[in-house]
């Protein structure tokens, strides 16, 4: 299985509106793997191609070292995925869903199901119904985690929650790792999450992936650099800057590039460095994806 | 064991700094002593409820500065280097000075006129 819970080559699929653009995507085991980008990125239709859900035109998809969509049966007793579209059954109680997998998934563990309905605020006796937004996420995820899948793929598992189940969750999700073996991918909007718990971060715009990183070098890539500019100069974009702002003697640049020499460069151009400051995912996020769309030839408000 | 870290979503440095500095003040304050074993990257990050990289990346920086000590199969120790914890809050007072001293010189600020400044900061301590 070549060490890769994932195996993406060059997967793509045509919709009328929408199409995923031959992605490679490799996700190896035990580690945890980000997937962001905006809304229609193509986040959901990657996930479903590895879930089986949907059929790519071309390339191939190997899940657990299962070809997809071709051994999904096989492949589904180790994976555990969650989405926001999958339903409970509303009549029925927390009780009865947890009793319906664990008679499906020999690897039900019922001890740590007990365990995590504590964890979680839930109870037994709860008929779906009556369970919030929150809750049912919360219980969704418990069926999936009980099973204690090699891997978990998980759609948005954060969306919609308040800060203390989101907590909750993170904390599950991080507990996972503990084990080597096992492997998470999930998808989010919440950068947060995805620059706390994750071990690589995949970056998704318009079908394509512009980043596939180890997050602690993709996030050390990026820095704000704030210069004080001599009066009339206006400064050139250096290799590894994407982006300058000036605005009389003050400019803010952004690096995605960044090594210590970039300032020095700078500096014998007569500019003087005031500060270089590291980028949250969020703001690297939102220049990722500006900048993306100007390489596509687009206008971008400013 | 590491009960008392805590990662600051106010802070704006990097996970693996905070966790850096956090581990350096469990040594310097004598917590955790010369030679002793700490917790596993993949523990700590588990208790920390980040990723096995950013610990990862953690440790290896205190690895390079001399701090840790990570022997395949043997885990992580604290160095056993005599009088460390001392060391690491001679390094913590060095890296306010350099950030004293940038700020003083963005100010426009004569070296003198910051040793002054220095000296009146002492004055005030000793005051209280």
């Amino acid at each position: 299985m070549n060490g890769l819970a994932i195996d993406l080559r060059g997967v793509g699929k045509k919709y009328k509106f929408f199409s995923l653009n031959r992605i490679h995507l490799q996700v190896p085991e035990g580690q945890i793997m980000g997937l962001i980008g905006p809304n229609g990125a193509g986040k959901s239709t990657t996930i479903r191609i590895l879930m089986g859900l949907v059929h790519q035109d071309c390339g191939e998809a190997f899940v657990l070292g299962r070809r997809m969509p071709d051994e999904q049966i096989a492949a589904k007793w180790d994976i555990g995925f969650a989405s926001e579209d999958m339903r409970l059954y509303d009549a029925m109680t927390v009780g009865w869903h947890l009793r319906f997998i664990a008679s499906m998934f020999p690897g039900w563990d019922n001890a740590y199901a007990q365990v995590l309905l504590k964890r979680f605020g839930l109870q037994a006796e709860q008929v779906v119904r009556g369970l919030s937004h929150g809750q049912r996420v919360k219980a969704m995820l418990l069926l999936v985690l009980a099973r204690k899948p090699k891997l978990l793929v998980l759609d948005e598992p954060t969306t919609g929650l308040d800060p203390v189940a989101r907590h909750e969750v993170l904390r599950e999700l991080t507990a996972v790792m503990k084990d080597e073996g096992r492997t998470i991918l999930f998808s989010s909007h919440n950068t947060h999450d995805v620059e706390q718990i994750s071990d690589t971060i995949t970056f998704i715009d318009r079908g394509r992936i512009i980043d596939s990183m180890d997050k602690e070098m993709y996030l050390d890539r990026w820095r704000r650099l704030r210069l004080e500019v001599p009066s009339g100069e206006r400064l050139p974009a250096l290799p590894g800057i994407i982006g300058v702002r000036q605005e009389g003697r003050l400019a803010i640049l952004t690096a995605n590039a960044f090594e210590p020499g970039l300032a020095n460069e700078y500096e014998s151009r007569g500019a003087r460095v005031q500060a270089i400051e590291t980028m949250t995912l969020e703001e690297i996020f939102v220049a990722n994806v500006e900048r993306s769309r100007v390489d596509c030839g687009e206008e971008v408000e400013a | 064991m590491s009960g008392v870290f805590e990662i600051s979503q106010s802070d704006k440095r990097p996970m693996y700094l905070q966790i850096m500095e956090q581990i350096k003040r469990k040594i310097a304050v004598g917590d955790w002593a010369e030679g002793q074993a700490i917790p596993s990257i993949r523990q700590l990050a588990v208790d920390l409820e980040v990723s096995v990289i950013t610990v990862k990346r953690a440790y290896l920086e205190l690895e390079r500065e001399g701090v840790i000590v990570t022997q395949q199969g043997r885990g992580s120790h604290v160095a056993s280097t005599p009088g460390l914890g001392a060391r690491l809050h001679e390094q913590e007072l060095a890296n306010h000075l350099t950030q004293a001293t940038r700020i003083a010189a963005l100010l426009g600020m004569e070296p003198s006129e910051l040793a002054e400044r220095l000296r009146a900061a002492q004055a005030e301590k000793e005051q209280v």
